[in-house]
């Protein structure tokens, strides 16, 4: 079991629904979020090109912030999902620091905290938040193993790109373009 | 490189907002994990009910979810439901906010005046709505009734506007209309017969080719749109996206085609040309359907590309190429007449241009074209008829505006101001949901108008600014506080939709249809308000068309089989529209009548003076306009708007990103805020574009004062529509001010007392 998700960039028109559907399904604080929305232009006018990407952890294969975590909190569950145990996390920030996608913060309650690709949705059958309330419809998860998941199907149909590469952790966010 | 979310920030447009680790106060927020399924277990403690939304016009019908101690948890898309097919919008998703917003109206609130300064007072709503119905019958004895208005946008509005006419006034008009869809609503009467309303019956899931001039979709979040966008991609349909601005839509495009702004009635004369005279038209349905063929084909024979190259900048292989792709999809393909469509008072002809190309395209009633939609018809309880009324807003513009087919906002607004050729004034406003002092153009004007009221009411959820000139405010709850009218806007199918309260209205604030009884009741007007509690009528109606509220409570939504014919025009069949000659009025009788041009013409509109910009406003996809810029969750995603600027003319001006400037429009209105500049390519030389919605100018929204710039204040150049009165908006121009010109009075006045050089200097930099 690999869970991953897939953005195709054609698709996505960077609403930020993602990011307000984690916020009320995860309980985030204002001011905080597990996702958030980059943009990137190219050429000059009326040249140009438009990437908008809808970010989040890349759940890694290869994980600095499992490695320099010295409590044990951050790990790496079923399927590859890596998660921050709240209770033993101590807020050092050592992960923060390695991640190179700034995919975690700082919770004003002392822990870290970071993208779950919301585990308790996933356990009942349910699309994590944000790929369920997309309205283009442009994410897509599920288990990268099983060559019949549509995740499968599409990651092999399609270009795709996964962000920094040469930091090689190996993502499992993948990017359509 | 690292990719950070502070960094973002920095880059970050209006329309992709990261996400600023803000100062705003932690909201309702609870520690702790909760898990909460979309199909709640019986003996959940969490509890859904149904709603639609109220964020936008779009009235998307989803679930609130919430906790046993009545907490709102979240808010969810109904999966029955056409307008959201299960997902709601960013704001939707967010919508929450607008219950949480703690600088809420929250109780009744009367002007008072003491020692020459006049102030609110609290006050109990019978007292509140005693003042309101005792100066209202004042105003209807000293005057006529008929000089009372109603201003809404809202699902509220009906109730209210109920009251109004049983009073004896039919004047009810939305901004939505004059200041935003009316010129395509007229232009579509015009040539099918049928306006578009809401939600537009284009098939866009559909569709092979998809046309957008003037429309923004993914920018603009009509939900249900947005997503068959995102399919028509998915099937590989082509997009043509016309827009002076690289917009989300151009992105997405093939063919983006950047226009010179204000020509785009000559592109549509063009593309017409081709069509033409390629006989790329779909002839069976011109000869079918369609009345005026031959004048078209003549009046379009010189508007050739070449012609249009001239006035438009785009190459005429472009306007070809782009024009056999249009007519090759057909009558798969929709030419998109977009939604706010009042930009330089020629609006109705372009948007009969649009119409009449679709026409050409054959794809009025085709799949992939434009559906036949329908809407379910409620029955009303029995009340006594609404009083004749002698006088509407109608009378107040002799011979003018006759082709418009709902009330002007704009036309009560001025027609609020004493004229020595009206006898009578609008002296009375009652104003619901509606900013009037950013949704109306001309500020000044609208000020004046509110100076010569004798009374305004005006009721919302938020001290929006029009509240600071009221006598009375009145406290509204929130959409996921109450019960409304029942929803049964058009759609593929008919259907009904239920909104509920999820939880108790908060602090000392009420429903609309409860205000609206009660005065009803106060007014000697009960018998037009049949019911005690809206529960009764809402369980009524529902009887009527064999569903119950207790039906509705457990399901939200409702669709039914459609009654007519199929959900498109079957080839070759019989159809009568609902104009002069039956057909589609490709040469438009109506306009003819009333001494409009029957065809279309281009006519060029002022270009910028040196140094100045067009000013070019739009939609950011997590907020919609002002309403919800003081939401604390969607303030999350974006709290201010930003200038983009091309990056020449910021090199000119020596402007960086984030710097502060001013904008002086060319009437010399200065904006009241600064707003920072965002260079990008994605914005051509001649124009500036921001956001529409912020630099709000009233203290108590907190989180939304002062930031970003209002474009609004700077509209004051207003092309009125001669055909409908649309108020067109987009021939403004602007310049920047670098430095902060409350110093520049300052230094004024300095070298008024003292006549030195320096300050002359200052003066000299600034002009
Ligand atoms: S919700 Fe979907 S379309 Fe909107 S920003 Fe997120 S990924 Fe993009
Ligand atoms: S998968 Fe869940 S936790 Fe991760 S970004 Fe999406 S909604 Fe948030
Ligand atoms: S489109 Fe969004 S804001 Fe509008 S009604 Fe739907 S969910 Fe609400």
């Amino acid at each position: 079991m690999r869970y991953a998700m897939a953005i195709d960039t054609k698709k996505c028109v960077g609403c930020s629904d993602c990011v307000v559907a984690c916020q009320t399904e995860n309980n985030i604080p204002i001011g905080y979020s597990r996702d958030w929305i980059t943009e990137t232009v190219e050429g000059i006018y009326p040249g140009l090109h438009l990437e908008i990407r809808s970010e989040r952890c890349n759940h890694c294969e290869n994980t600095p912030c499992v490695r320099t975590c010295p409590t044990g909190a951050s790990h790496i569950i079923e399927g590859g999902i890596v998660k921050v145990n709240h209770e033993e996390c101590i807020g050092c920030g050592a992960c923060i620091q390695s991640c190179p996608y700034d995919a975690r913060y700082s919770h004003p309650e002392g822990y870290v905290d970071k993208c779950t690709f919301c585990d308790h949705r996933i356990n009942n059958g349910q699309d994590p938040a944000c790929v369920s309330v997309c309205p283009t419809h442009c994410m897509y998860f599920g288990d990268l193993d099983d060559p019949n998941s549509e995740i499968s199907k599409i990651v092999s149909a399609r270009k795709v790109k996964v962000l920094a590469p040469e930091a090689g952790t190996k993502p499992q966010i993948f990017y359509l373009v | 490189m690292k990719t950070t979310r502070r960094d973002f920030i920095k880059i970050s447009s209006m329309g992709v907002g990261g996400l600023a680790l803000s100062a705003s106060p932690v909201l309702g927020w609870v520690p702790g994990f909760l898990k909460i399924d979309d199909v709640i277990p019986d003996d959940s403690k969490v509890k859904r009910t149904p709603t639609y939304c109220e964020i936008c016009f779009w009235k998307c019908a989803g679930w609130t979810y919430t906790d046993e101690k009545g907490k709102i948890l979240k808010i969810v898309g109904n999966d029955d439901d056409q307008h959201s097919n299960g997902r709601f919008c960013p704001r939707g998703t967010g919508g929450v906010g607008m219950y949480n917003d703690e600088d809420r109206l929250k109780t009744p609130l009367i002007r008072e005046e003491k020692d020459g300064k006049q102030y609110f007072r609290e006050a109990s709503w019978d007292e509140a709505l005693d003042l309101i119905s005792k100066r209202l019958t004042e105003i209807g004895e000293e005057y006529t009734r008929e000089c009372i208005a109603l201003f809404t946008h809202g699902s509220g509005g009906k109730f209210l506007g109920n009251v109004l006419k049983a009073f004896g006034s039919g004047s009810i008009s939305a901004p939505s209309y004059a200041q935003c869809k009316g010129p395509r609503e007229v232009a579509f009467i015009a040539t099918y017969g049928k306006g578009l309303s809401s939600p537009e019956p284009t098939d866009i899931r559909n569709t092979r080719c998809l046309v957008l001039i003037g429309s923004h979709i993914g920018e603009n979040m009509h939900n249900g749109q947005v997503q068959e966008m995102s399919e028509a991609i998915d099937n590989g349909a082509t997009i043509i996206t016309v827009d002076p601005r690289y917009s989300t839509a151009a992105s997405k495009s093939k063919y983006w085609l950047p226009i010179k702004p204000a020509t785009d009635i000559a592109l549509l004369l063009a593309w017409m040309n081709v069509i033409i005279k390629e006989e790329l038209y779909d002839k069976e349905y011109i000869e079918k359907y369609t009345f005026g063929f031959e004048q078209l084909k003549n009046h379009v024979k010189n508007k050739t590309p070449e012609w249009a190259y001239g006035i438009t900048t785009i190459k005429p292989d472009v306007i070809r190429k782009t024009a056999r792709e249009m007519a090759g999809a057909a009558p798969a393909a929709i030419v998109h007449p977009g939604r706010h469509t009042t930009w330089y008072g020629d609006d109705t002809q372009r948007l009969r241009a649009v119409a009449v190309l679709n026409a050409l395209l054959g794809s009025w009633g085709r799949k992939g074209g434009f559906y036949m939609s329908e809407k379910l018809h409620l029955k009303n309880m029995n009340t006594p008829e609404y009083p004749k009324m002698k006088h509407t807003w109608r009378d107040a513009h002799p011979g003018k505006y006759m082709l418009a087919d709902l009330a002007l906002a704009s036309g009560i607004c001025d027609a609020t101001i004493p004229s020595v050729d009206r006898e009578c004034s609008y002296k009375a406003w009652i104003v619901n949901g509606s900013n009037l002092l950013t949704t109306i153009p001309n500020r000044k004007n609208t000020i004046e108008a509110i100076n010569n009221l004798e009374f305004m009411v005006v009721i919302d959820t938020m001290p929006a600014e029009i509240t600071g000139y009221a006598d009375v405010v009145l406290p509204e709850c929130t959409y996921l506080e109450r019960y409304d009218m029942l929803r049964t806007s058009k759609h593929r199918k008919p259907s009904v939709a239920l909104r509920m309260p999820a939880v108790e209205p908060k602090y000392n604030s009420k429903p609309d249809w409860w205000i609206a009884k009660q005065l009803a009741e106060k007014l000697g007007l009960g018998d037009y308000v049949p019911y005690n509690d809206i529960t009764e009528l809402l369980d009524w109606q529902l009887k009527q068309i064999g569903s119950s509220l207790e039906e509705m409570q457990k399901i939200g939504v409702k669709n039914i089989d459609r009654e007519y014919n199929d959900l498109y025009i079957l080839q070759g069949e019989e159809h009568e529209f609902n104009t002069n000659t039956g057909k589609i009025e490709l040469y438009a009788t109506s306009f003819q009548q009333e001494g409009f041009d029957p065809l279309p013409n281009y006519t060029a509109h002022p270009e910028p003076l040196p140094g100045f910009y067009r000013l070019n406003y739009g939609r950011a996809p997590m907020h919609t306009f002002g309403r919800t810029t003081n939401n604390p969750n969607l303030t999350d995603l974006m709290d201010e708007n930003k200038l983009w600027v091309n990056p020449k003319v910021a090199k000119e001006w020596d402007l960086s990103n984030n710097q502060e400037v001013w904008l002086e429009n060319q009437d010399g209105v200065v904006s009241t805020f600064p707003i920072k500049v965002r260079i990008t390519e994605r914005i051509g030389k001649h124009s500036v574009y921001l956001v529409h919605g912020f630099g709000r100018f009233d203290k108590r929204l907190k989180r939304s004062y002062g930031k970003g710039l209002d474009d609004s204040e700077l509209i004051t150049n207003v092309m009125v529509d001669p055909i409908m009165g649309g108020t067109g908006m987009r021939g403004n121009f602007v310049t920047f001010i670098t430095e902060d010109p409350k110093l520049k009075l300052v230094g004024n006045k300095a070298r008024k007392r003292n006549k030195s050089g320096n300050s002359a200097k200052i003066n000299n930099k600034q002009a």
